[in-house]
């Protein structure tokens, strides 16, 4: 390698034309070695396990004991059959969807408001950030205490303003209960996609947006037709995170729920961890969460995408 | 008054009530945490059906009572410890692998999520031998910081106009050397943005954690507070202060970079 012997040059000027052209000025070379690194850890600790993940998908593979036995589709077969696991599926898709469709309204609104120019600007962005920076878990941990069966603020707000009679069992009821996660997630996922969706409006250039306002088009109109379709790129960004955080998401049903009333309330992660953690079916817990894959395969080439884009648009 | 001008009063007043409700809905766990963490407990257990007993504000003096329960009787100031040791270890190897690879303007892998993995890691944790220990965590960390790292430091070095270090090398440096001395004094902010989200990355963990670690001594604190800070009982004062702590220092912080982060996460999806 020419690499060391290199480097010790380079702290003063080098002298013109008597070095000779090493390794590290092959640029096709350099980018490689420079990869090689990162693209190898990640290859061993992500690749390796991703394949491990799915020939556990195909075995009897239980956790303590080492064991391999292949049981072809037997687990895939099983867990399509399960109402629990069916359950599940569509919750997983239920709280994805329904978060990033509110996320999405929310944070549209909120990147608008925090466009304007408004006393206290700052201070509102900067509070506005607070659910996504803290961890996550300890923000579910806040709100299983604000959904206390005995003690939820919420309820005592609702009673004393006069607005119910009764007692709210937020987390004892499944409906209510998928209503609790949602909420978490919406919380905790739009301050993110408002930040990206600022940045995103902050950029398309003033001359455009003042054409249209000259030309008369109305609020929705220049929301519609010029803000939003520029804005699309940005739009993908945030909902591909947003799905990517949400539809993975363990913390939240396990800590808020723990998948209950009565397993109504689980989600592919958390039913994975349930079997093939606690349960030690670890052959079973990885065909569920492969369920995942499809989901985050789009994902993935929707990244992929937009990084293209940048490389052609520079 | 004009017509006109009443609308425009009229649009200041919806722009500060929207405004208002975004702030409220960010900040009320906050400050049921806060409020909680401080409130005596025959003040904090009252239940919701009681109408005259305000849970909103301190009906009692606050005390410091949770906090020194938590600092003096839990592990954690532990798994404070911890989640430095494991955080910083995966910030070094983070930046000695993610800044070359950023460099080279790589595209890695999507990032692949923890929950796709975490079954089949701990098959490999337990075949390296690494259950209940720190050490798995460093070694699995880097899996999601590492991409997510080079995806954000590319954008970082892209903003960098090639002709500075074209300059460089015309005056003689080698490319290694003018990566050194021009690029990466350019990229600090970068790198500095990088190594902070590698490390809020490493607390918002909880999945693998959870997977690979079980006694209360090698915990970290998004897994210790959430499943090892109640014992025998609730108690909800000490659970809230720790949330409370720990929380407001990353979010402080969060605010420093999250610009410069979003600069290096949107490079591409909003053109210039």
């Amino acid at each position: 390698m020419a690499l060391p012997e290199q480097a010790p040059a380079a702290a003063r000027p080098a002298p013109l034309a008597l070095r000779r052209a090493t390794l590290a000025d092959r640029e096709g070379a350099l980018g490689r070695l420079l990869m090689a690194p990162a693209f190898l850890y990640v290859i061993l600790l992500v690749g390796i396990p991703f394949v491990l993940a799915i020939l556990l998908s195909f075995s009897g593979a239980r956790s303590g004991s080492l064991a391999f036995s292949w049981v072809g589709l037997y687990h895939f077969a099983t867990i399509i059959r399960d109402d629990q696991f069916q359950r599940t599926l569509v919750n997983t898709l239920i709280f994805t969807v329904v978060s990033q469709i509110l996320v999405m309204i929310l944070a549209t609104t909120a990147a608008n408001v925090l466009e304007a120019a408004f006393v206290g600007k700052r201070a509102v962005r900067m509070v506005l950030l607070l659910p996504w920076a803290v961890p996550v878990s300890l923000a579910t941990m806040a709100w299983a205490w604000i959904f206390d069966s005995t003690f939820s603020v919420i309820n005592w707000t609702l009673r004393a303003g006069g607005l119910m009679k009764g007692w709210i069992y937020w987390l004892g009821d499944t409906e209510l209960a998928m209503a609790a996660i949602i909420i978490i997630h919406v919380w905790r996922m739009f301050p993110f996609a408002t930040v990206v969706l600022l940045a995103g409006l902050t950029a398309i250039p003033t001359e455009i947006r003042e054409a249209a306002v000259i030309d008369g088009a109305s609020f929705w109109r220049r929301l519609f037709q010029v803000n939003l379709p520029l804005l699309l790129p940005v739009v993908a960004v945030a909902v591909l995170f947003g799905v990517v955080f949400t539809s993975t998401d363990l913390s939240v049903v396990y800590l808020l729920t723990r998948g209950g009333p009565y397993n109504s309330t689980h989600v592919l992660s958390s039913l994975a961890f349930q079997r093939g953690i606690l349960g030690g079916d670890l052959g079973q817990g990885a065909a569920i969460a492969l369920f995942l894959l499809p989901a985050l395969v789009l994902v993935a080439i929707g990244l992929l995408r937009l990084a293209r884009r940048s490389e052609v648009g520079g | 008054m004009r017509p006109r001008r009443v609308v425009v009063i009229l649009k200041r007043i919806a722009l500060y009530a929207t405004a208002g409700f975004f702030t409220l809905l960010s900040i009320f766990p906050f400050y049921w945490m806060l409020v909680t963490a401080f409130k005596e407990d025959n003040d904090l257990y009252v239940a919701g059906t009681v109408r005259d007993h305000i849970p909103w504000i301190f009906n009692e003096p606050p005390t410091l009572e949770h906090y020194q329960y938590l600092l003096g009787d839990t592990a954690y100031l532990v798994w404070v410890r911890n989640t430095l040791l494991v955080g910083a270890a995966v910030v070094v190897i983070t930046l000695l692998l993610a800044v070359p690879a950023g460099y080279a303007l790589a595209r890695l892998t999507g990032r692949i999520p923890p929950t796709l993995l975490f079954i089949p890691f701990s098959r490999v944790v337990s075949v390296l031998g690494l259950q209940n220990s720190l050490w798995a965590l460093v070694l699995v960390y880097p899996t999601f910081t590492i991409p997510f790292c080079t995806w954000l430091l590319m954008g970082f070095f892209r903003s960098i106009p090639r002709d500075i270090e074209e300059q460089a090398m015309i005056d003689g440096y080698s490319r290694l050397a003018a990566i050194r001395i021009v690029v990466l004094p350019l990229a600090m902010s970068g790198v500095l943005t990088a190594a902070f989200f590698s490390f809020a990355l490493v607390m918002q963990d909880f999945v693998y954690a959870l997977t690979f670690i079980s006694s209360v001594g090698k915990m970290t604190v998004s897994l210790g507070i959430p499943v090892a800070l109640f014992r025998d009982v609730f108690n909800w004062g000490a659970m809230m202060a720790a949330a409370l702590i720990t929380s407001v220092p990353i979010a402080i912080v969060y605010n420093l970079f999250i610009d410069r982060f979003i600069a290096g996460l949107t490079t591409g999806a909003v053109k210039g």
